[in-house]
This record gives structure tokens, C-alpha cells and sequence, in this order.
């Protein structure tokens, strides 16, 4: 549990962080939270050259209402989203998945935007603003640019960003209705087996975690849905087009037998 | 490499080494042991047993100097399943011809056998599989060898459980006169019997500091604890049943296969033996028949781990007389209690050959089905089967004894065991009334400190805050056989108060010396000698030790200062009891098992420190519980721990768990004379059985009775689809 030999640096501004980007490329990781990035190099799966810890960066840490949405900072911790008062009103379903995520001690350190950059198809927040249609903010040295979170988890702990950019802020519509989130996990501290987040704005939304090697939609229940049919039938199509992944907690023929049935009792909860 | 001092293979430490390591229970004459080094030369058997050794300036630096070691394996079939590992297709020990270690039988009377089961009205046959488990102790193991400047003495501090053991072992196997060695335990973070034992790190930390002329520290990491420190349990269990047509037990039959792992630790082949004589449990069968294959696999060496033998008895027979239960459509109280074996029986001689002390079986699983309110349950379990509920509820029950408090030097002899089971203590008063305990017992979470002090308060009328408990330190504590097998109290707390009884004794004869009168006119009372009938003439047990410790004023042959030792010796092994009830909710959708409700009754005896048996209690709750529910050492088939990291091996949290309903009743065991029995195991031995009673509980009217532990959401949800499918052909 010793990791290998890295540098370390803090910086004092994004902009400060951008630099050192720049100049070590992808030697670099960033350093928020560390509940991600420090047990994977504390088992050497990740040996980076350098760590940029952007953890001082308090401005990148915010909760805001921007009128038809609600912009978070990228530094925002999971227990300040848990009880964050504008999330609990107008955007509950992210307050409620912040407050599943892992123990309090990860709450307490975890970052929404070291989250998503992590991209690990078994945490939560990825599928809450995956089904929320969520938007990404990034900055790099060029300047900034926005991604739809649908587009931006690309492979297994892949992202759309780039070496030299920095999540900055994730923003979401607000979306006051109904929403079941299950999660299923044998320990409470747990990653989910399975987890389902589900909405119920028109249209009804459902986002899957841990059934394929990125978050992802439930579309072929989201088209069902769109096309009229009832929860039961719409859930039995939850895993399809998926290739959910086989271990030691949970074969893939049973992940997707819990798919459709945490999919059905998360739509039913929504009262479709 | 930067840092680096030296690096040696197998080969390179050869000369090292006096003997292989030590396996101290040599089970029967012909046991297959194949020599065990610290270090593998020419093969290695599993992942995990190690084949080079870095030492470096720093943890750091070792670690990164392992990246530039180089093993060329050949690769050999790996051996991972029992059966086939009995059936010889494959060696993990070619030299030794076959995996078979031992057969070790316990069949008093074959013919008898025999014919209980051709004339029983009914017989029940289960097969059980007891996976393995990783200990997981809050510490991991670490080691630090200091070599003395001159002299040739060292000072070993190492996370262990047995100090005076490990320094008899580490002498014999490294040839350092046992004079030249001391062992301390310090603090030491849990052990559950993984740290009752003589690992090849403690023996490697010592050959190096002897060679190199310089301490030598090593600190496991928690992957590694899960590779190279022993599992537990990992055994095939076959348990049948005969009984009449009213369901009394006439006779129990098992056959067992035991998973040594690649290769013998310390008592390793022993830890079925404890539990051979208790595949009848708590209830009277005439006839018993047992026998024990034991094999070697390419797995990771078992041995001692909480309960270790007894909790796999007490899951076969608690889990096969439930199964006998829904052959005869009977309530589970009901046929324990047709089978109890009576309190008017005891001192009980079993039909596998013990003698069980004291107990009161019957009345404990009254108190436990009243604590977790049964009747109302039933009838709640009864409402949801009726509504079609996907929450089916199960009630587990699982009345249970063990034999602890090891041991018996002489029924050790019997079962060819390499040591005693003795215990030592010594009591001294010192001139200023200051009681300092010397024991052979150490402590690794227990809280002996805190049992030893109020018990010597107790028994001397002292402050329990001016007792200083000393242990764990063979320069301090010179004799002991340390803490596992739930000994400590009714061994070493024995030894303890026996010397108090010595150090009584020996302070009347000065007392009455003193104050001119007879022995027999004095009485003691908070911890104050007085002349009966004249109380104002009184001597304080604090003076009577200054005049022991002047000296000025002591009658004839009485020796100076006020002190006393016992090396105590028991006469029989303790019995505790109880029963534990669980109950569970089961999502028959998901297979999800939730344990609801828990409680548990246990009789250990007198009690010293109720908090201290009710924490004892609680974490082997939770403990058996994650053998039922959670935990399980996963391989794959070529050998590879799937489970070495704490996200992947599920030690179950306090969220997993319920508020535990405790309960106690007090049978004092006669074979010692504070009346306790022990209490570390109990919890783990009774609560995995009530766990996994109330699974199948939950489901069997469903047709699902067969179901192997870990019973985790996939294999439940799999064993309703399975009966599922045969209720649709």
C-alpha cells in the first residue's frame, strides 16, 4: 500500500493548474478528494509523475442557481451537495445520490467533479447527471469548452476530457419531480452492483450504474417508456444492447436479472 | 538500488535454518508433513509463499526494489478443489506421493453405528460447504528483530498472540539458545487465531538481524495478510442423522475433508480435531461415529481462526438437526428440545468421549425464544408467506456448547499434541500494598488487564486501581502458553486467583504471627485480617506486606515478602452454551438477505466483567454472521486470491448489522474454582448456523433447503430460480 515515487504540487489558482497541465501532460493527475486517484496508487494500478492538488481552489466550490439550471463547482464536496437547500429543492434526485455515495468519510472528501473525471462506471454521481442531461464545463490552456455528459464518458475510467484541461463546473436543469434511486450493494459502504437512477420529468430518464464498463442510459426502457409502455414492460428491456461486467459480487446474468427489477421498482416509485 | 542493504533467494538462507518450520500437532504417526521453509527454494505451492527477501533502509525503498526482482515460475497445475485434491489427479507435493495428509477416525463402536442407521425410523444426509475465511484482524502482522551489541541476544517484538511459544519455536528452528531470546507482544491490534502462530517473516526477521548485525523491522500490508497469514475453516462436511419416529437422535455420523492449504502451519492438522468430538452438539446421542480426511491444496495454509473446528461442528449439526425438523414437520424448538441432553446428566460423559461440565440447555432456549419474542414472529413469518410478500421472513435458531478453555496437558497427549495446557501466575504484594500480577496469558484485545485486576481486587480487597497486570514479555512473564481456544479466564484467571489464594494463605500465617493469635481466629474481610470476636485488632493486608517484606518479625520457616505462584494445570476443558436466534428478510426478487433481528443467550459461567463477555458476544455476532452472510475467500482456478483487498473480501460494517438483544444465565462450571467457562468463541461458534437456520427458514417452503454460505443475493436468487424451474417441469 505504498505508492511509487511521485511530485507534488499545490496550486494556488485553475490558472496555476492549468500551467503545470500544460508542461507535464499526462505525467500529471489532478488531486481533489483522492477517494478515487490514492487507493489505485497505493496498489500501483496508477503511478503518475506528478500530482497537481487543486483541493485549495475554494472558488471552484459552489452551489448556484443560474435560473432554468443549477451550476455546481467541480470542488464541491458530496456532503455539501447532500444538504445543499437549492439541490434539495429544485434538483432532490443529486442530494439524494450524494448522500448514498460510499461512507461519510468519502462524503467529506469526495468531489462531484473528481467523481465524474474518474469516469468509473460503479459510482453514483456519473449516472444522476447522466440522467439528468447534465452539462460539463472544462477549461484548458486554449480556453473553455462545454460537453453533454452524454458524450462525455468514453470508455472504462475514460472521459472526453483532455490531458490538459480541468473539470471546472457541472451543470443541471432543474428537475423538481419525482425521482427513485436504488441502489443495490451487499455492505453500505459499498460501490453498487447495481444502481438505477430514475426520473420521472417527461421524458421519463433512467440511468444505469456498474452495468457496462461506462455509465450509462437505460435507452431501449427510456424508448419503451416514450412509446407508452407500462414499468413492468418497459424494465424488462433495461440491460439490452449492454454488456454488464462478471465478478465476484455479481455475474453478468445476474446484474442484468437486478437491472430489471431495481429498474422496475425505481419506476413504479416514480409512479410510472 | 537506492537503499538497499541485501537480497537473498531461499537458496541464499538455506544454512539459515536448524529445522523447517514448526507444525506442533503431529495429529497421528503417519501424517504427511512436507518440509516448510520460510523461504520456497525449488517450488513454490501457493500465492503467497515467498521466494526472495529485500532489506532496505526503508519500507519505501523495499517496496520499490521488488519491481527489480525477476521469478522465472514454471507454471504446474494448480490444486484447488477438495475432492479432486483427495483423489491424488494432481500433487501440490510430488515427494510426499500423495495430497492426503492424515485420516484421523473417531468411531467408538462401528457395529453400533451401523445399525442405528439401518433401524432408524428417519435419517437425514446434508452436504455443507465451510468456504474459507480471511481473519482480517485490525492489525496485520509485523515483526521487529533488535540483535543485542554484544552477546549475542535478541529482543523479538512481534504482533503474535504467543510470545512464549514463538520463543521456543524460533529457537529450535534457528538455533538461538532459548536464554539468548526475548519475546514481546506489545499492544497487539486482534488476532482471532491468525496470530497463533510461527510465521516465516518472524523467522526470516531473525535470521537476517542475526546476519546482517542490525534490527530488522517487517509490516504486513493488508493484501498480504490476506494471501500469507493462515485463513480459516475450508472444509466439505457430510453430516447424517438416524432417529426414532418420535425424532430422538440415536446416532450421528460425519465425514469430513479438510483443507490444510499448501502446507502445515503450527497446529494447522489440529483444527478439525476440536471440533471431532462436537458433531453432536447439545444433544444426547448414544452413538457417534466421525472421521477426517485432510488434504493439501495450492491455497494458502488454514489453521486457528475464532472458534476454530467448533464453529464448523456446531453449523453441521445445528444446520442438519433443522433439516430433520422439516422431514417431521416439527417446530425447531420442539426437536431441540426432544433431544436436549438433561441438566440432571451432567457431569455428562458423551458418546464421542468427553465430559461435559454443567449445563442447563433447555432453559437458555427458553430465555433466547422469549428475548427475540418467537411466537410473534411465527405468526408474522405466517402473515407475509400468506400475502404473497417478496419479504419473506426466517427465524433461525441455534443452540449450541464448546469445549474450551484449552487445556488438559494430558488430553493434549492423547490428541498428540506437542505441548502443555497449562497456565502460570504470580501474585506479589509489595512493601507499599501495590499488587503486581505476573501472567502467562496475552491479551490481544481481550481486556485481561482490566479481568485480571478487578479479579485480584476481588479476592484480596484491594483497589482494582493498585493491581499492575504484567504480560506479553517472556523477560517479564518467563512461563505462560498465551491466549487463544477462549482460555485465558478459565486457565490463566484461574492460575491468577489460585495465587491470590497462595498469597492469602501465606499473609494469615504472618497475621496471626504478628498479632499473637491462632490462624483459625482470624478472618479476612476487605482485604483486612481481624481477630474474630476482637475486630478493633486488625492488620491490613498492606502491613502484613511490609512486615513480609522487613522481614524483622516472621514466624519460623516462613520465607520474606508476600508473594505467590501457581502453574495451574486444568482437569477437564469448560463447557459454555446458549442459544442464538436470527432473524432475516429475505428479498425474493433480488436474493437480498437482510439480518433484522438478532438475538442472543449465552451461558459462560460465572462472569467477571459483563461488558467485557458482552463486547466478546457482540463481535462474534458479527463475526459468524459474515461467515453466514458476507465473507468468503474466493479463488480462482489457477489458484489466485480473488478477494485479498477489504473492498473485495466483505468484513461486514455496524450498517449491515442489527441492534444485537443480549441475555446471559449463569452455570458455574465446577473444573475450576471461579466457576467460568470463556466466552472469545462463543459468539462466532452460535450465531453462523442461526444465520444461515433463518435463510433457509425464509425459503424453504419454496422448496429451497440446499444453500451454501456465503448466502449472498446471486447464489440465493439462483437457488429459488433453480426450484423454480423444477416446480415448472
Amino acid at each position: 500500500m505504498i505508492p511509487a515515487a511521485f511530485d507534488y504540487q499545490r496550486a494556488s489558482t485553475l490558472d496555476e493548474a492549468l500551467s503545470i497541465l500544460a508542461d507535464r501532460g499526462e505525467d500529471a493527475k489532478l488531486l481533489a478528494g483522492g477517494h478515487s486517484l490514492l487507493p489505485l496508487m497505493r496498489l500501483r494500478l496508477a503511478t503518475p509523475a506528478v500530482l497537481v492538488d487543486i483541493g485549495g481552489l475554494r472558488d471552484l466550490s459552489y452551489v448556484q442557481d443560474r435560473g432554468d439550471e443549477v451550476a455546481i463547482g467541480a470542488l464541491t464536496r458530496h456532503r455539501d451537495l447532500q444538504i445543499s437547500e437549492l439541490l434539495l429543492n429544485q434538483v432532490p434526485v443529486l442530494a439524494h445520490v450524494a448522500g448514498q455515495v460510499g461512507d461519510p468519510q468519502v462524503r467529506h472528501r469526495g468531489t462531484i467533479g473528481g467523481s465524474l473525471a474518474h469516469g468509473d462506471p460503479a459510482s453514483d454521481l456519473p449516472a444522476a447527471i447522466l440522467a439528468l442531461d447534465g452539462t460539463l464545463c472544462a477549461r484548458g490552456t486554449s480556453g473553455e469548452r462545454t460537453i453533454p455528459a452524454t458524450e462525455f464518458f468514453t470508455g472504462f475510467l475514460e472521459t472526453a476530457l483532455r490531458p490538459d484541461e480541468v473539470l471546472t463546473e457541472i451543470r443541471v436543469p432543474k428537475s423538481p419531480g419525482k425521482f427513485s434511486f436504488k441502489k443495490f450493494n451487499r455492505r453500505a459502504q459499498d460501490w453498487a452492483i447495481v444502481g438505477v437512477v430514475a426520473l420521472s420529468d417527461s421524458p421519463a430518464r433512467v440511468a444505469l450504474v456498474n452495468m457496462a464498463s461506462t455509465p450509462v442510459r437505460a435507452s431501449a426502457t427510456e424508448a419503451a417508456l416514450a412509446a407508452g409502455a407500462a414499468a413492468n414492460e418497459a424494465a424488462q428491456r433495461a440491460s439490452e444492447g449492454l454488456e454488464p461486467p462478471s465478478d465476484t459480487n455479481a455475474t453478468t446474468e445476474f446484474r442484468r436479472h437486478l437491472a430489471t427489477v431495481l429498474v422496475r421498482r425505481a419506476l413504479e416509485e416514480v409512479g410510472l | 538500488m537506492p537503499g538497499v542493504i541485501a537480497a537473498f533467494t531461499g537458496a541464499d538462507l538455506a544454512s539459515e535454518w536448524a529445522a523447517p518450520m514448526p507444525c506442533a500437532w503431529p495429529v497421528t504417526p503417519d501424517m504427511k508433513n512436507p518440509p516448510h521453509y520460510p523461504l520456497a527454494t525449488q517450488r513454490a505451492c501457493y500465492v503467497g509463499d515467498g521466494v526472495a527477501v529485500v532489506v532496505a533502509e526503508s519500507p519505501e525503498q523495499a517496496i520499490d526494489a521488488l519491481a527489480g526482482i525477476v521469478v522465472d515460475y514454471e507454471e504446474e497445475p494448480a490444486v484447488t478443489d477438495l475432492e479432486d485434491a483427495a483423489a491424488d489427479r494432481v500433487l501440490v507435493h510430488p515427494d510426499i506421493g500423495t495430497n492426503r495428509a492424515y485420516t484421523w477416525e473417531l468411531i467408538s463402536d462401528p457395529d453400533a453405528l451401523k445399525k442405528a442407521f439401518d433401524s432408524a425410523a428417519h435419517t437425514v444426509k446434508e452436504r455443507y460447504i465451510q468456504q474459507r475465511l480471511i481473519p482480517a484482524a485490525m492489525e496485520p502482522r509485523g515483526v521487529c528483530v533488535v540483535p543485542h551489541p554484544f552477546g549475542g541476544d535478541f529482543t523479538v517484538y512481534s504482533a503474535t498472540q504467543i510470545p512464549h511459544i514463538l520463543k521456543v519455536m524460533l529457537g529450535i528452528t534457528c538455533a538461538v539458545p532459548e536464554t539468548s531470546l526475548r519475546v514481546v507482544a506489545p499492544a497487539v491490534g486482534g488476532g482471532f487465531g491468525s496470530k497463533l502462530n510461527v510465521y516465516a517473516e518472524e523467522l526470516l526477521a531473525l535470521a537476517l538481524a542475526r546476519k546482517l548485525r542490525r534490527p530488522v523491522r517487517w509490516v504486513e500490508e493488508r493484501s498480504e495478510a490476506a494471501l500469507a497469514t493462515i485463513q480459516g475453516r475450508g472444509q466439505i462436511q457430510e453430516i447424517e442423522l438416524a432417529a426414532d419416529a418420535d425424532g430422538k437422535i440415536t446416532a450421528v455420523r460425519v465425514h469430513l475433508i479438510a483443507d490444510m492449504g499448501a502446507y502445515l502451519q503450527l497446529v494447522t492438522p489440529g483444527i478439525p480435531l476440536l471440533g471431532a468430538f462436537l458433531y453432536h452438539g447439545v444433544y444426547d446421542v448414544p452413538v457417534y461415529g466421525f472421521s477426517c480426511t485432510s488434504v493439501f491444496t495450492t491455497k494458502t495454509p488454514t489453521d486457528a481462526y475464532r472458534g476454530a473446528g467448533r464453529p464448523e461442528a456446531t453449523y453441521a449439526i445445528e444446520r442438519a438437526i433443522d433439516a430433520l425438523a422439516r422431514k417431521l414437520e416439527m417446530d425447531p424448538a420442539e426437536i431441540r428440545r426432544r433431544n436436549f441432553i438433561r441438566p440432571e446428566k451432567f457431569p455428562y460423559s458423551s458418546a464421542a468421549g468427553l465430559v461435559f461440565d454443567s449445563g442447563q440447555y433447555e432453559m437458555a432456549l427458553d430465555k433466547s425464544l422469549e428475548l427475540v419474542g418467537y411466537d410473534q414472529l411465527r405468526q408474522e413469518q405466517r402473515r407475509r408467506r400468506e400475502n404473497g410478500s417478496a419479504r419473506l421472513l426466517g427465524i433461525g435458531l441455534s443452540s449450541y456448547v464448546e469445549m474450551c478453555g484449552l487445556a488438559p496437558s494430558r488430553v493434549l497427549a492423547s490428541l498428540n499434541y506437542s505441548a502443555g495446557g497449562w497456565e502460570a501466575a504470580t501474585v506479589r504484594v509489595l512493601p507499599t500494598g501495590t499488587v503486581q500480577v505476573v501472567t502467562g496469558t496475552s491479551p490481544h484485545g481481550q481486556g485481561h488487564v482490566t479481568s485480571w485486576s478487578m479479579l485480584v481486587a476481588d479476592r484480596l480487597g484491594v483497589d482494582p486501581q493498585n493491581v499492575e497486570v504484567l504480560h506479553s514479555d517472556t523477560a517479564v512473564s518467563p512461563h505462560g502458553m498465551d491466549t487463544y481456544g477462549s482460555r485465558s479466564l478459565s486457565v490463566g484467571g484461574t492460575a491468577v486467583a489460585m495465587a491470590c489464594d497462595r498469597v492469602l494463605d501465606k499473609a494469615r500465617v504472618i497475621a496471626a504471627h504478628q498479632m499473637e493469635v491462632a490462624e483459625e481466629d482470624l478472618e479476612v474481610s476487605a482485604g483486612t485480617f481481624s481477630v474474630r470476636g476482637t475486630p478493633e485488632k486488625s492488620m491490613t493486608l498492606q502491613q502484613v506486606a511490609f512486615e513480609a517484606f522487613t522481614a524483622h518479625n516472621l514466624p519460623d520457616g516462613t520465607e520474606p515478602n508476600l508473594d505467590g505462584s501457581i502453574t495451574f494445570d486444568p482437569p477437564n476443558f469448560t463447557f459454555p452454551f446458549g442459544t442464538h436466534v436470527a432473524v432475516v428478510e429475505v428479498d425474493t426478487e433480488t436474493g437480498k438477505v437482510d439480518l433484522v433481528q438478532y438475538a442472543a443467550l449465552d451461558d459462560c459461567g460465572n462472569q467477571i466483567n459483563p461488558l467485557i463477555v458482552e463486547g466478546q458476544v457482540h463481535g462474534g455476532i458479527a463475526q459468524g454472521a459474515a461467515q453466514a452472510l458476507w465473507e468468503e475467500a474466493v479463488y480462482d482456478d489457477s489458484g489466485n486470491l480473488l478477494t485479498a483487498t477489504l473492498a473485495d473480501y466483505l468484513v461486514p460494517s455496524a450498517a449491515e448489522l442489527p441492534s444485537f438483544k443480549t441475555g446471559a444465565t449463569v452455570t458455574p462450571s465446577p473444573t475450576n474454582i471461579l466457576g467460568v467457562k470463556g466466552v472469545g468463541e462463543a459468539g462466532t461458534i452460535a450465531s453462523t448456523p442461526a444465520v444461515m437456520n433463518a435463510v433457509v427458514d425464509a425459503l424453504s417452503h419454496l422448496g429451497v433447503t440446499q444453500l451454501d454460505m456465503p448466502a449472498s443475493p446471486e447464489k440465493v436468487w439462483r437457488a429459488l430460480t433453480n426450484v423454480g424451474k423444477e416446480a415448472g417441469r
